[in-house]
């Protein structure tokens, strides 16, 4: 098993070198300089920006830009935010935390409720709890999440008044915080938690399907299991190992789902974070958020992969 | 629909049908997919037509008349500068409708290159080719679209004009994050099928191998591509709203339906119709495209077919 996370994690450089090059050459070919504004922005002393000219070494051949560009990103030298007057390594990891509490408690419950309906349509394929759950997948996954979330505050918060429809800095302490920021993440984390469970529901229910006419589960009933152990250890088991795979090819549009919640709610994440500096013409910010959405992918991936090995341990010895 | 009575009755041979008869009886058992396909023709037909038969301008401005709900002179409502939402929704239903379909059309071109060249290469170029879809389909796509579009916008606007130069773009950009899926599903459909007894036999005929792709192996991976491409029209209409949305896609004096919901977001408490109408709008064709892909499924891809 150690052996297997090791290749994996070999197998995760090449793939993030990629993305690495392909973010460069998108910089590399946008027309015009990206630091041509810093020399009309008059925040910005002439010095500094010429240091930075130098620094990045924009007169030299492309595969030494893209040479020093890596070390730099490596090294954690990320650059300096000139709307936030910060550097952008900072700037992010600030940011960071509040983005994985949305994303992570939204996955959660996306889990907790495609795992059980989908396994139960499976259990009855064609009834009428299976055909409404699918008619709802089906709303569910094509419902953007920009107007589900604007939805949700007409009638949570507009007309109801139940819950904040804007993220705020929770002024209180104790419980009576823990409370507060429960609640304002509740929207945030329906929104695209909901969106998520839609089309996870489909993957069970599909890959459940496909394991329950197996010949061995056949065996496990003939041989006197109840319906529940047959379900849970020898279907289920079996049938996350293609779900794990295509929940972690989602983890991008899970990424483009959390940044648009962030902007709808005001979550100070590395999503709205994202939107801002694009609206300010803040590049490094926009690089270093986009390369740090990419390494989540990778490491969502990696940790599918971990996972796969976990469920069908034949794939750690392959 | 006759194809459904004339398959009905059991007793006698079952008659054959042409591929394309089979596949519109299969489509038609799909209920949802029938009223979706419905449902997307009036909504084609709708903004097509609607400019000629609801002729009020989209900037007309009536501070008289703004914000207000639905009436008869505005059956959709005005927005804070009193411009009938009708109207706009109708001019924006057009580009986020083209949008979809030409982002759609790149995606696939580029999606069955790739996806062909890969599955009738035996050697290191199939394999390169699929290290790349990979790469691509591990890109987070929301904000490497931002960033393309934030990069790329004011060029192409210098060059086309600002409407043509950010629908060209955001075209491009969209169809060129989503090709994987339908390069993955080319790839695999070349596979087995070039492997074929018929295909084989085309080439034991002599046919060259462009050949034995565009009139042996092309038309019989035809079916999963149709689908996915319809899934994508969808997609491509998600992703041009949420950049307009945004506040990223077309400019302001376009009224796509994600800009009307962007503009919208601020009055919620006041003018919910303003964000209601775009958004359903969004919500409805989406649904029906996906609906319509799941029946195509069933008509196309007949192991699925149970």
């Amino acid at each position: 098993m150690g052996q297997y996370v090791l290749r994996r994690l070999l197998i995760a450089v090449p793939s993030l070198l990629g993305i690495s090059v392909v973010l460069f050459t998108v910089l590399a070919l946008a027309p015009g300089d990206p630091f041509s504004d810093l020399a009309t922005n008059p925040n910005v002393p002439p010095e500094v920006g010429l240091a930075l000219r130098a620094k990045f070494g924009l007169d030299d051949p492309v595969y030494l830009r893209y040479l020093h560009w890596l070390v730099a990103m490596a090294q954690g030298d990320w650059g300096f935010s000139f709307v936030s007057r910060m550097n952008v390594d900072a700037l992010i990891l600030q940011r960071l935390p509040a983005t994985l509490y949305v994303i992570g408690s939204a996955q959660l419950l996306a889990l907790l409720v495609a795992i059980p309906v989908g396994v139960y349509a499976a259990m009855r394929p064609y009834s009428l709890f299976d055909q409404v759950a699918n008619t709802l997948a089906f709303v569910g996954f094509s419902l953007p999440t920009f107007f589900t979330g604007i939805l949700f505050i007409l009638i949570f918060s507009i007309k109801l008044d139940w819950l904040p429809f804007v993220y705020t800095d929770v002024k209180a302490t104790g419980l009576r915080w823990l409370l507060e920021e429960v609640r304002q993440a509740i929207m945030p984390v329906m929104v695209l938690g909901l969106f998520q469970a839609a089309s996870m529901t489909r993957f069970v229910r599909s890959a459940m399907l496909d394991v329950i006419r197996l010949d061995y589960i056949t065996t496990a009933r003939a041989k006197g299991l109840g319906q529940a152990r047959v379900m849970v250890k020898h279907v289920m088991r079996n049938a996350m190992i293609p779900v794990v795979t295509l929940i972690a090819l989602q983890m991008p549009a899970v990424f483009g789902g959390a940044i648009i919640t962030e902007q709808i709610f005001r979550i100070p994440g590395i999503g709205s974070l994202l939107i801002a500096s694009i609206l300010a013409n803040d590049t490094p910010v926009i690089m270093a958020v986009t390369f740090v959405f990419a390494c989540l992918v990778v490491f969502f991936n990696l940790i599918a992969d971990v996972l796969y090995g976990w469920l069908d341990p034949r794939i750690s010895f392959r | 629909m006759d194809g459904l009575t004339l398959a009905s009755p059991s007793a006698e041979p079952r008659r054959r049908f042409s591929p394309w008869r089979e596949a519109w009886r299969r489509y038609c058992r799909h209920r949802m997919a029938v009223v979706s396909a419905f449902l997307l023709a009036i909504l084609i037909v709708a903004v097509i037509a609607g400019p000629f038969l609801w002729r009020i301008p989209i900037n007309d401005i009536d501070f008289a008349a703004h914000l207000e709900g639905p009436s008869l002179a505005h059956p959709f409502g005005t927005d804070d500068l009193g411009q009938d939402i009708l109207a706009r929704m109708i001019y924006g239903g057009r580009i986020s409708l083209a949008v979809g379909l030409a982002a759609m059309l790149v995606s696939v071109v580029v999606g069955t290159l790739i996806g062909a060249l890969a599955g009738m290469s035996r050697g290191a170029l199939g394999h390169a080719l699929m290290w790349l879809t990979d790469l691509f389909l591990s890109l987070p796509q929301l904000p490497l679209l931002l960033l393309l579009i934030y990069l790329f916008r004011d060029g192409l606007k210098a060059v086309f004009g600002p409407e043509v130069g950010i629908f060209i773009l955001i075209v491009a950009v969209i169809g060129g994050l989503r090709w994987m899926p339908v390069a993955r599903l080319v790839r695999a459909q070349f596979l087995s099928l070039r492997e074929k007894e018929f295909v084989e036999a085309a080439r034991a005929l002599g046919a060259s191998p462009m050949r034995q792709i565009v009139r042996h192996i092309l038309p019989n991976a035809l079916g999963p591509v149709i689908i996915a491409g319809t899934i994508d029209v969808a997609a491509a209409i998600i992703a041009e709203s949420t950049l307009s949305f945004l506040g990223l896609g077309f400019p302001p004096d376009t009224p796509t339906w994600g800009r009307l919901l962007y503009d919208a977001k601020d009055y919620l408490d006041i003018a919910a119709h303003w964000a209601l109408f775009p958004g359903g709008a969004i919500f409805i064709a989406v649904v029906a495209i996906n609906f319509i892909g799941d029946g195509l499924r069933d008509a196309l891809d007949a192991r699925r077919v149970i």
